[in-house]
């Protein structure tokens, strides 16, 4: 005979953070594209050992418009974690807000890489050292532009009837993978642009 | 903040009676019919049995190919097929039976089975769930489409560099090998993240760490593997047909690149994947011995601990695949301590297998004596893999076929011996029916006669010298008799598998009816009908112990509290599985099968112009949107 020990019917229907299941979605598409992120700079190291080419392919990099993607990225930080506090208070002026700032920042980066692009002294079909800049720029440009994007439906959401409820969760949940478009790169910047300076 | 919404008129099965309750419920995570509706099916149910047959169906093709390979060697000189095809047949076999039949075979089981066993009633991120199924179908049907249209990769299964570029290898088959892992590779990673999410927080409340059944963690384990493993190759293969397509320089020593480079991240890929394959296989063998000794299994913490740790030292594991590329002594050596150092954490787990029979009381059904089957097959694998771990021996047999009988026996012995059983296990609580034991021991002598005539045999052709991959050998040579016998035990292997077909064929037709529990098992699987409902339960079971169905008797403690007309489901606490939220779970959609369409289109585009990335993106971006876009006002509360 079944018998009921518990009941749940008093359970909220989402909360944030660790609580839900997105957020360990969200937390384990950061692991595996993390392991993508330090094998391609693995790859990176690996060659600069062993390949005796590599010490004079490896002409360092122009510093400006990557400092401007670098300054501008990690004080994204600092509106991201107003728009998770917003959304933990379920506050949606601030949230649509904010999420309209984020969007404009995620645009302004994009023009950033874009002009980074456009000041690389090797191109991808030069050498491997140009490949891997490529690759790794690319890589992370491609993470950039996909939460931009992300932010930009979202922030169109709450403009919506759907601005409610669960979407507050998405928005913190957004907000948390940025940081982690935000940490991959710091490790990138110092390999791509300062380690061949050293 | 979690704010508490207030839903007085939603119907909660507490409310109903049983009868009631399953057909409601029913209603509500059942799958529409039409095309439509079969595209759209978000039950894990179905997309695993998906997975499982469209697995099965590689694992024939790739028989077939091996098949033909061996009907090639049976005898020298023979010309049969050419050596242009039978690097083609041997690239094919390799690639099928490792990417389209040993990973996501495994993945089918957890599918279907980690939601039923930690008590919930679906995975996590169904739909995502549905999309990588046709992501991997899509993959599995361009290489072999590709194949029947003479695209066909000829380097090997790991398409070494610099065979596999562009000056050596101008045709795409290579190019299709490299969009077929990126196919793959996101599928099974896709699975990963559903199942860690499943098992972390979707657990039935009660199932604490400690009550976890074996076979979850080590789909757990499994899943973590993919996670770290997968990326490496991907970005290879990526890299790889970069350099073939927009001519980039990875792989090319004169412009600053490595062809080694491609060997460190394949296999840094590449023994975890052996893990990867072979866990599910153990998965099964927990189950299996557990319920066919009447005991669970001996030793819960130390098995537990050894999947962890096998986890932990499969990535440490590499390098022994590339001993004869001129590694630093040290190095070498690391790798051969750390190749021997992880037959301590399977030789546990065989030794707890081994103590739990020892002490149950165990009944010889077709699944125990598969799994018999594979105690030996492994062992014997695994001792000539300790033989291989080290750097003297492995340099006299490398590229031998002494290395072909080793990894045919870890492999088939570690986890078809194991899948075989776990589809004579389960197929009752698939199908309702139970499958003819008298053709299960049949269709194991045949299997583990084949298999060992087939492939003992190999481990001398090794040690006397004959090498892999090679369409042919001279008669001078001697090695046609063992060859010959290797093939007629190829063919009575190849025919087990016919039989099993056979078996499933007449068992699901007309098998006597299983019931729920034919087998008087413990895990929650078996607590629900055979087949289960779309609901997988009707009340959600609360668990108090780590074998439920054998220690609860009649008396069944239950959560109550779920709404009957919406798809919720319980989250709860990582460790001790506490309620914690009633989430929604996502409702069928299209979307999914449009979008891993498209994805298909744009990867296979990419092959003949980058450009088709370019265009791709957009519309897969499009059509993801749509995916996410709440439909109702409901799906936000």
């Amino acid at each position: 005979m079944a018998r009921s020990v518990i009941d749940v019917s008093g359970l909220p229907t989402y909360a944030f953070g660790s609580r839900v299941t997105p957020w360990w979605g969200t937390f384990s598409f950061c692991l595996l594209e993390g392991t993508g992120f330090a094998l391609g700079i693995g790859g990176y190291l690996y060659l600069a050992v062993t390949n005796t080419h590599w010490a004079k392919d490896a002409v360092p990099l122009n510093l400006v418009w990557s400092a401007a993607f670098t300054l501008v990225l990690v004080a994204s930080a600092i509106p991201n974690f107003l728009i998770k506090r917003a959304a933990l208070q379920e506050n949606l002026r601030s949230v649509r807000l904010l999420l309209l700032a984020m969007s404009s920042v995620g645009l302004v980066l994009i023009v950033l890489r874009i002009m980074e692009f456009s000041a690389l002294p090797v191109r991808w079909s030069d050498n491997a050292y140009g490949s891997f800049i490529w690759l790794l720029l690319g890589l992370h440009g491609v993470h950039v532009l996909t939460d931009v994007a992300d932010t930009l439906v979202l922030t169109v959401l709450m403009f919506t009837r759907h601005g409610t409820g669960k979407r507050f969760s998405d928005a913190e949940d957004n907000a948390f993978y940025w940081y982690f478009v935000v940490l991959s790169w710091l490790p990138l910047y110092a390999v791509l642009y300062w380690l061949p300076r050293l | 903040m979690s704010p508490v919404i207030e839903e007085r008129h939603e119907t909660r099965d507490s409310d109903l009676g049983d009868e009631e309750l399953r057909a409601r419920l029913s209603k509500t995570w059942g799958t529409t019919g039409g095309l439509i509706g079969v595209l759209s099916t978000v039950d894990h149910k179905v997309i695993g049995i998906r997975y499982a047959v469209t697995a099965f169906i590689f694992l024939l093709a790739g028989g077939v190919l091996a098949i033909i390979m061996r009907l090639q060697l049976a005898r020298p000189d023979s010309h049969l097929v050419g050596a242009e095809l039978y690097n083609q047949l041997f690239t094919m076999h390799g690639t099928t039976m490792m990417f389209l039949f040993g990973v996501p075979v495994g993945e089918a089981f957890a599918i279907y089975l980690v939601p039923l066993m930690v008590g919930t009633r679906n995975i996590a991120f169904p739909r995502l769930n549905a999309f990588s199924y046709y992501v991997y179908l899509f993959g599995g049907l361009m290489l072999w489409g590709g194949f029947a249209l003479s695209i066909r990769p000829d380097v090997g299964w790991f398409s070494y560099v610099p065979l596999a570029n562009l000056d050596f290898t101008p045709g795409k088959g290579p190019d299709y090998w490299a969009q077929m892992i990126t196919f793959t590779e996101v599928a099974a990673l896709a699975v990963s993240v559903e199942i860690i999410v499943t098992v972390l927080k979707q657990r039935a409340p009660g199932m604490t760490l400690d009550r976890i059944p074996l076979f979850v963690w080590t789909m757990l384990v499994h899943s973590f593997i993919i996670i770290f493993a997968m990326p490496a190759v991907m970005l290879a293969s990526s890299m790889l047909i970069m350099d073939r397509l927009v001519s980039t320089q990875f792989f090319n020593a004169d412009a600053g690149g490595d062809p080694l480079l491609w060997q460190h991240l394949f296999w840094f890929f590449g023994h975890p994947e052996v893990y990867i394959i072979f866990l599910p296989g153990t998965a099964f063998v927990s189950a299996i011995v557990a319920t066919f000794s009447r005991r669970p299994v001996f030793g819960y913490l130390p098995m537990v601990l050894s999947l962890i740790a096998i986890g932990f030292l499969s990535f440490g594991l590499w390098v022994h695949h590339m001993f004869v590329t001129g590694l630093p002594e040290v190095g070498a050596a690391f790798f051969t301590a750390s190749s021997m150092a992880i037959a301590i954490p399977n030789g546990v787990q065989i030794f707890c297998w081994i103590a739990t029979l020892w002490d149950g009381k165990p009944v010889l059904k077709a699944p125990l004596i598969f799994v018999l089957g594979f105690f030996f097959i492994f062992v014997a694998g695994g001792l000539s893999g300790v033989m291989l771990a080290s750097v003297p021996i492995d340099t006299q047999t490398h590229d031998t076929y002494f290395v072909v009988a080793h990894f045919h026996y870890v492999l088939i012995g570690g986890t078809v011996f194991p899948l075989v059983a776990a589809v004579y296990y389960w197929f009752p609580k698939v199908t309702g029916r139970l499958m003819d034991e008298q053709i299960g021991k049949w269709q194991f002598a045949l299997a583990f006669i084949g298999f060992n005539t087939a492939f003992f045999p190999m481990h001398l052709l090794g040690l006397y010298g004959m090498p892999r991959r090679v369409y042919t050998y001279p008669a001078e040579m001697g090695w046609g008799g063992l060859n010959l016998l290797a093939s007629a035990g190829a063919l009575f292997f190849f025919a087990s598998f016919l039989l099993m077909l056979y078996n499933m064929v007449i068992s699901a037709r007309s098998g006597p009816p299983s019931g729920d529990n034919p087998w008087d098992a413990d895990t929650l699987e078996w607590a629900t009908s055979s087949p289960p409902q779309p609901q997988n339960f009707d009340r959600i079971p609360f668990v108090t112990s780590g074998s439920p169905l054998w220690s609860q008797g009649d008396d069944t403690p239950v959560v109550s509290g779920l709404k009957v007309d919406e798809r919720e489901l319980v989250v709860t606490s990582i460790t001790e599985a506490r309620p914690d939220i009633r989430e929604e779970s996502p409702a069928p959609s299209i979307w999914p099968f449009l979008a891993a369409f498209a994805t298909a289109v744009a990867f296979i585009g990419s092959i003949y112009t980058p450009w088709a990335i370019t265009w791709g993106s957009p519309v897969v971006a499009i059509l993801l949107v749509a995916w996410f876009w709440p439909k109702t006002t409901e799906e936000n509360a």
